[in-house]
């Protein structure tokens, strides 16, 4: 028994119905350090804590804590073991004063005094000042994450973890941060730094720990480890990788091979030179975006995408793709610079259940809601009926009728009805924000397909103009001709390598390695 | 079962209790609960129809006290207009709390509700109190600003065949305009009416609390211009309360709210004669309502077409 390690996660597993979140992780965090724990999206970071701090329960493997073990059946048991969290999307009560907050959880009688006093020490020891009597949901973002610190801190917490704590705040606050970490760990304490981006890592970790598709695949000091190295660890080697998820590598295989036996597949790409170059369908010229926070989310953005050309977009959570897809898409009006669109942008946004579709009304309603802004006067229902029969036909959606509610269609009929809907709303640009997201492999290729437009009668001129953003690279890769990556709020294309399956340059962009 | 039949008899037994009582009791719940059903259409949960009725009766007491010697045929339409206007006002309110603080309607339309009643309170009191000064009510209204009735010998009036036209007029266009559509999908569903479909959620929100307080404020105007002929305290039994369980009884649709609410005018009329025939307290009656209500409410028959999950209001969205 090491009691050098503060917090242990051995050999976790976890699924959540059929996907295998956590296959094998393992996290050592040795007390005293800043240790980052990094990944690509949907690794099974955020997971892993949440299985130390008592929110998730592991299916097995162990949780130890100073040496012992821990069986978290609530956070409550992980704080009282001394763990503290904060989330990426924080857990104030914004109706709740700043003291009322920190108060949340304990025990007897609140004494408003009390807390305010033990926040006033807390701040004088390390600098993290919250005003006791201000509401919650008045503070800016960086004082709420502030405040969920001290919240930790109040709780006694010798671990802190922290998932993507940068990720809501401007880069100067984000440096602060970064400073006040490391302070506290020269004071004795603890922290797991979950993050996207390696920069941070590099600057404050001492040892570091990488999970790839809910696996460990590298546990190292920082000292001893290249940036390269940690690249190739995120991103995965594929020739040398033996990945025992075969679904992923299906759908590389699928993509990536085009199966001339099944229309499935996404037609074949064009090679480079035949990508056309007509006039730009979307355009955007120097456009930055501040969100209502006050907070910097996308700056300098400049490109167009011609006519049936498709531009892929990656980045992290929160790197300013979600932003940009909305201003491509007319969703959004940018802060600065200027952006030129059609009338009507096609849009197949990620949450499809709350802001594309509404399950409960049938498919020709859901039909009728793309215009329903500019609809005037009496709506010929029958009509409408007729349209979306002949749509779900072309776009092979299985529902039982075109009166049929939208909640009783399968996910991927779902979204291949989204897909037909902007499709035929916005001829000339589509929009689409990881639309195949929770499909089958079926399912996603058929809606990668809709979306491309390239029927194969079709001319590239007649084809839309796309942009495609998903969370998995090699999809992105797959149906992209041109890639731009967005990270921290800025947008950059990288050009294709000569090796069109080499996914390296793309993952060390993702995470902002020079 | 002496009471049943009493309570029968009162609602149905005679053509005067049908079309005196029954129909004469249903006709403010017919606007108010149009009022409430369309506002739920659109997820805004106006309860404040009582504080609309009020301030559009008062309204319209103020054009009919003053039409004294005018013609009934611009009388009684300007006391519509005055009533629906009154209460379209008084649902403003909460509309531009709601809109501009993120103030919740539940809330704001039920303290609206009193602020409405004290008003009436005092307008009864002041000015608009009968000249000699000693009763808590207004003159009796001229002949000019009488709603004609609709059958001699009744007194059903002509508020309840405005009712009924209101109610077809709202099940059409919720049914076939494009602004009613609008409407139902900002009710079911505000996030992806705005994203997908581009539709200016608030502002459809503000237009329905608009409408549903001008039907509520027709309710005021029908009852003081149609039954009383006078400005009083206790002109509403709770009229925009009941409202609430005759759209849910109707399951929102406009065309059964009129069923609906002849439904509860009989039950109220029908207690009233129990009360005296069978010496039943009325109570018993508004047991029956409230068994009724839950029974549908449990049956789920309503539950499909209720609002879902709130939207975030307009101060904390991300």
């Amino acid at each position: 028994m090491s009691a050098a390690e503060a917090l242990v996660l051995r050999d976790v597993r976890r699924s959540f119905g059929p996907t295998v979140a956590l296959d094998g992780a393992t996290c050592r965090v040795r007390r005293g350090t800043v240790h980052a724990l990094l990944g690509e999206n949907g690794a099974g970071k955020t997971t892993l804590m949440n299985i130390a701090f008592g929110l998730v329960r592991p299916d097995a493997g162990d949780v130890l804590v100073d040496g012992a073990p821990l069986h978290p059946r609530s956070s409550a048991d992980a704080i009282a073991a001394g763990i503290g969290m904060v989330h990426q999307h924080f857990k104030l009560v914004r109706a709740f004063t700043a003291a009322e907050n920190v108060a949340l959880g304990g025990h007897g009688r609140f004494d408003a005094r009390a807390v305010a006093e033990r926040m006033r020490r807390i701040a004088g020891e390390t600098g993290l000042s919250v005003d006791p009597e201000a509401r919650a949901g008045d503070l800016p973002v960086g004082a709420q994450q502030r405040l969920e610190i001290v919240k930790a801190l109040a709780h006694d917490a010798r671990v802190l973890i922290l998932d993507e704590p940068t990720a809501v705040l401007a880069p100067a606050e984000g440096d602060d941060l970064l400073g006040w970490l490391r302070r506290f760990r020269d004071a004795g304490g603890t922290v797991v730094l979950i993050t996207h981006k390696l920069r941070e890592a590099l600057a404050v970790a001492d040892d570091l720990t990488v999970l790839r598709r809910g696996r460990t695949v590298l546990e190292s000091a920082r000292a001893s480890v290249d940036e390269g190295a940690i690249v190739r660890a995120i991103a995965g080697d594929d020739s040398r990788d033996d990945s025992r998820d075969d679904s992923r590598d299906e759908v590389r295989h699928e993509v990536r091979g085009r199966a001339p036996s099944t229309s499935l597949a996404p037609p074949a790409k064009r090679s480079r030179t035949a990508v056309p170059t007509g006039p730009a369908v979307l355009a955007l010229a120097d456009v930055g975006y501040v969100d209502d926070r006050g907070v910097e989310r996308l700056r300098g953005a400049t490109l167009a995408v011609a006519a049936g050309e498709t531009l892929g977009v990656l980045g992290v959570e929160g790197a300013g793709q979600r932003e940009l897809l909305r201003i491509l898409a007319g969703r959004l009006e940018p802060t600065t610079g200027t952006v030129r669109r059609p009338p009507r942008v096609g849009f197949i946004p990620e949450d499809r259940l709350h802001d594309a579709l509404i399950p409960e009304l049938p498919l020709h309603e859901n039909l009728a809601l793309a215009d329903a802004g500019h609809l005037r006067g009496l709506i010929d229902w029958g009509a409408v009926v007729q349209r979306t029969a002949a749509l779900i036909g072309r776009f092979d959606v299985r529902a039982s009728a075109p009166t049929a509610t939208a909640d009783t269609l399968s996910g991927g009929n779902q979204q291949k009805f989204v897909v037909a809907r902007e499709r035929a709303v916005a001829v000339d640009a589509l929009v689409a924000e990881n639309p195949t997201r929770g499909l089958d492999l079926r399912a996603a290729a058929l809606v990668r397909a809709g979306i491309s437009g390239r029927d194969a009668d079709a001319e590239p001129a007649r084809a839309p103009a796309v942009v495609f953003y998903s969370t998995d690279i090699d999809e992105v890769l797959a149906v992209a001709d041109r890639v731009v990556v967005c990270f921290s709020g800025e947008v950059r294309e990288i050009p294709r390598p000569a090796d069109p399956n080499d996914r390296t340059p793309y993952a060390r962009a993702m995470v902002g390695a020079a | 079962m002496d009471a049943l039949l009493a309570l029968w008899d009162g609602a149905f037994g005679s053509s005067y209790a049908f079309w005196s009582a029954t129909l004469v009791r249903a006709t403010p719940l017919l606007f108010v609960g149009l009022a409430v059903a369309v506002a739920f259409r659109a997820n805004v949960l106006n309860i404040g129809a009582e504080g609309q009725l009020v301030v559009g009766a008062m309204l319209a007491s103020v054009v009919a006290l003053g039409g004294a010697g005018a013609p009934r045929l611009l009388v009684v339409p300007a006391m519509m207009v005055a009533g629906a206007a009154g209460g379209a006002v008084w649902a403003g309110i909460a509309a531009w709390l709601r809109r501009r603080f993120g103030v919740l309607e539940v809330i704001s339309t039920i303290l609206l509700n009193f602020v409405a009643l004290a008003l009436l309170s005092w307008a009864v009191r002041g000015p608009l109190q009968e000249p000699t000064g000693v009763y808590p009510q207004s003159s009796p209204f001229p002949p000019s600003s009488h709603w004609p009735f609709l059958l001699t010998g009744q007194r059903l009036h002509l508020g309840f065949a405005l009712g009924v036209g209101l109610a077809l007029l709202a099940w059409f266009l919720l049914a076939r305009s494009a602004a009613g559509f609008r409407l139902r999908l900002v009710g079911a569903g505000a996030r992806a009416a705005r994203s997908a479909g581009g539709v200016a959620a608030e502002r459809t929100i503000t237009r329905v609390f608009l409408l549903s307080g001008a039907c509520a404020g027709l309710a005021g105007a029908s009852e003081v211009g149609g039954v009383t002929w006078a400005l009083y305290e206790g002109l509403s039994p709770g009229y925009g309360y009941t409202a609430i369980a005759v759209a849910l009884l109707a399951r929102l649709d406009p065309r059964w709210v009129i069923v609906s609410a002849v439904f509860f005018g009989a039950l109220d009329a029908g207690a009233a004669a129990m009360q005296r025939d069978a010496g039943v307290p009325s109570v018993v009656g508004q047991v029956i309502v409230a068994t009724v209500v839950l029974l549908v409410l449990a049956s789920g028959a309503a539950r499909d077409r209720l609002p879902g999950g709130r939207r975030v209001p307009a101060g904390e969205r991300g």
